[in-house]
């Protein structure tokens, strides 16, 4: 394939990232969510792929088999034995101030790439220069975990975030060593696993999802 | 070879643990996996001591003079820990607050804590290193909601969320770094090895690893506690189980703070700059001053203690960004005493409450009458924290503090009133908690006593004289992070 091409699907890639990080932070529906963090692992192992094509490093197709079987397959199943097994599988979430969360994500996006600046001006490659959109998707799921309520919402928005990481980690570097890539793989696994019977134990204990409903930790003023 | 032994005891534990279960004597096991994890600590610091620091096993991992000793402390306090929740796990387990099948998650998750921990300190590589600090927290987290009652799942729910989007920060931080090491050490294992980094800091882009400092520093600074990224730390401290408190309070906020000074090495080999020991010299002071303000309004005694280990890492951590050999010989010191001592404090206050069956402050009297062993052990523990001479705490303070004078005389004064209102705000709760008199439904339990007695004793004849090892481990720490 033609470098030029791959490069700019490498670019497209990346803005879809971005862009179902976007719909993640004002999806109301929690299986529509669960589906938009399966389209983002799916675009991140395509970015890898390409990414490990372009510049010759194939144990970036290792990784990206490795996402397709965590993000795509194992993560998602995961949530939604889990949103079965909550009973909210149909669940709306409100969701406050769209216009105002969806503005404070553009204006993440403008800080990462002045962030990023002096990443990008020391890169020659062009991957290196879509850092900013990672860090503009991790910083995008970190928006997620502080808008949202729900206990589910917000492991999705860990995920995401991790997500961010993912790529940057392939943009910058064509991702770390394959030790330290399996190793973080493994903790995320764990993660979800914590987060899932935490949220049982949520739900049991404060009979609801509404991470608001635990207040009672607090500093006396 | 003492290093893969010391790695692996902790680790093979918690399966033994685990498939052992809830019997008589797991308790016992798990003493005895914590110490000879610690005599495996202290072989491996007798063979650093002779022959220098050492790479083991591919690179893999490296120990020198700083991470040794912190080491050795990590299995020196987890033992003592499991010395003290023999006893106090078995009232517990009586008094029905926990069952059987958690009993054996309890000591399973002990021990890979443990090795979590070691593995933080012992490896060469930052990448493993992250991973590691994700493992500690994961193995804590369900730690700390072991009760299950609403305030512990609260409690481990803003552990995991602000801890785990922290250590994400971190991450990020870590990929820069590997991205400017890339360019001078070639892709692959070599470039995330600290060995290296130290080596030919120099070279790295110092635009990026300031850039990288910074997320290094929020991520490692929300682990080890520092204002204002403290919030997860008094909730998941006074929720969790005492045993747990002690050593989250004494050893993994010290293991956070070992990455993040490491890490700082690094970033001034390359900028050649003063401009990451700045930022953590303003987390430092700020958590300084934020606990020692939020210890005069706590109601909950081991809340009240948390607030207290916000503040002494807050010290620590202003004196690594000062810098200097005084500074540093200081704030390593430091990282020791404050361990020893709060660990011991929290055995103290674990069996006060026990006791008296409330963390209230309000509720708990006539320590001293009830049961001498758990009323001095908690009035000594209070005077070593709060920097009491002749406990080895004051002289730590004292060095910090005259090097202040000297490099940074205007934070001097801020840093001064931080410590007196901590003395204040700590000697005057503790003092009516252990005087006066034995209120109605105290009840009497066993107290583990050796645990006490062996940290105090080691707080106070550190403040009397610092033996000769201790003393040229910490003048080679100095060395290395200079």
């Amino acid at each position: 394939m033609d470098i030029q091409i791959t490069e700019q699907i490498i670019i497209m890639l990346a803005a879809l990232v971005l862009l179902t990080a976007f719909a993640m932070l004002v999806q109301r529906k929690i299986y529509g969510l669960i589906s938009l963090f399966m389209w983002q692992g799916i675009f991140l192992a395509l970015t890898t792929a390409f990414v490990g094509y372009i510049a010759h490093r194939y144990h970036l197709y290792i990784s990206a088999v490795l996402t397709l079987l965590l993000k795509v397959i194992l993560l998602p199943y995961i949530l939604r034995m889990l949103i079965i097994k909550l009973k909210i599988s149909r669940e709306v979430e409100s969701v406050v101030n769209v216009t105002s969360t969806m503005l404070i994500g553009i204006a993440l996006v403008i800080f990462s790439y002045q962030l990023t600046a002096p990443i990008r001006q020391n890169s020659a490659f062009v991957a290196q220069s879509i850092i900013a959109i990672a860090l503009a998707t991790v910083m995008i799921g970190l928006l997620m975990m502080i808008t949202r309520r729900n206990a589910v919402t917000q492991i999705i928005g860990f995920l995401a975030m991790e997500n961010g990481l993912f790529f940057a980690a392939i943009s910058a570097t064509y991702g770390m060593p394959l030790v330290v890539e399996l190793g973080v793989a493994i903790d995320i696994l764990i993660a979800a696993f914590v987060f899932g019977i935490f949220s049982l134990h949520i739900n049991t204990t404060f009979d609801s999802l509404d991470v608001d409903k635990m207040a009672q930790l607090k500093e006396d003023y | 070879m003492a290093l893969l032994i010391l790695l692996f005891v902790p680790l093979i534990s918690a399966f033994i643990l685990m498939l052992v279960g809830d019997r008589k004597f797991s308790y016992e096991l798990n003493i005895i996996a914590s110490a000879a994890t610690f005599l495996a600590g202290v072989s491996l610091a007798i063979t650093v001591y002779f022959t220098g620091s050492m790479l083991v096993w591919h690179n893999y991992f490296f120990v020198d003079a700083f991470n040794v000793y912190l080491a050795v402390l990590t299995s020196f306090v987890s033992m003592t820990t499991a010395i003290f929740s023999r006893r106090y796990m078995k009232r517990e387990r009586e008094i029905g607050r926990v069952g059987h099948r958690r009993m054996r998650f309890y000591h399973a998750m002990f021990q890979l804590f443990i090795f979590a921990m070691l593995l933080c300190l012992l490896t060469n590589n930052i990448g493993v290193l992250w991973i590691a600090m994700e493992l500690a927290t994961l193995s804590t987290v369900l730690l700390v909601s072991l009760y299950r009652t609403p305030g512990a799942i609260e409690a481990a729910w803003k552990y995991f969320i602000l801890c785990g989007v922290g250590i994400a920060q971190a991450l990020f931080g870590t990929v820069l770094l590997y991205f400017a090491a890339e360019k001078v050490l070639g892709e692959g294992g070599d470039a995330l090895l600290w060995t290296n980094l130290a080596q030919y800091s120099d070279q790295l882009e110092p635009t990026i690893l300031s850039l990288a400092f910074v997320f290094l520093m929020v991520g490692y600074g929300t682990k080890v506690g520092l204002a204002p990224l403290h919030n997860w730390l008094p909730d998941a401290h006074s929720e969790g189980p005492t045993p747990v408190s002690a050593v989250l309070s004494g050893l993994l906020l010290n293991i956070a703070l070992y990455a993040l000074v490491r890490c700082k090495t690094i970033v001034d080999g390359a900028t050649h700059t003063h401009h990451a020991g700045l930022i953590m010299m303003g987390f430092g002071i700020v958590s300084v001053l934020v606990g020692a303000f939020s210890l005069l309004r706590q109601k909950d005694i081991k809340r009240m203690f948390s607030y207290s280990s916000i503040e002494h890492m807050g010290i620590a951590t202003f004196a690594f960004g000062l810098g200097g050999a005084l500074a540093t010989y200081g704030a390593l010191l430091h990282m020791l005493l404050h361990s020893l001592a709060k660990s011991s404090i929290f055995y103290s206050v674990g069996q006060a409450s026990q006791m008296h069956e409330t963390q209230e402050m309000d509720k708990i009297s006539g320590l001293i009458s009830g049961n001498p062993f758990v009323g001095w052990g908690l009035m000594f523990g209070a005077l070593a924290i709060v920097g009491m001479p002749p406990f080895g705490i004051f002289i730590s303070e004292f060095l910090i503090l005259t090097a202040t004078i000297k490099q940074a005389p205007l934070v001097a004064p801020v840093l001064l009133l931080g410590l007196v209102v901590a003395f204040a705000a700590i000697i005057r709760k503790v003092q009516p908690m252990v005087a006066g008199e034995v209120p109605a439904g105290q009840q009497k339990i066993k107290v583990a006593n050796l645990p006490i007695i062996l940290h105090l004793s080691m707080v106070l004849i550190l403040g009397l004289y610092i033996p000769a090892f201790l003393n040229n481990w910490f003048i080679k720490g100095v060395e290395i992070l200079k």
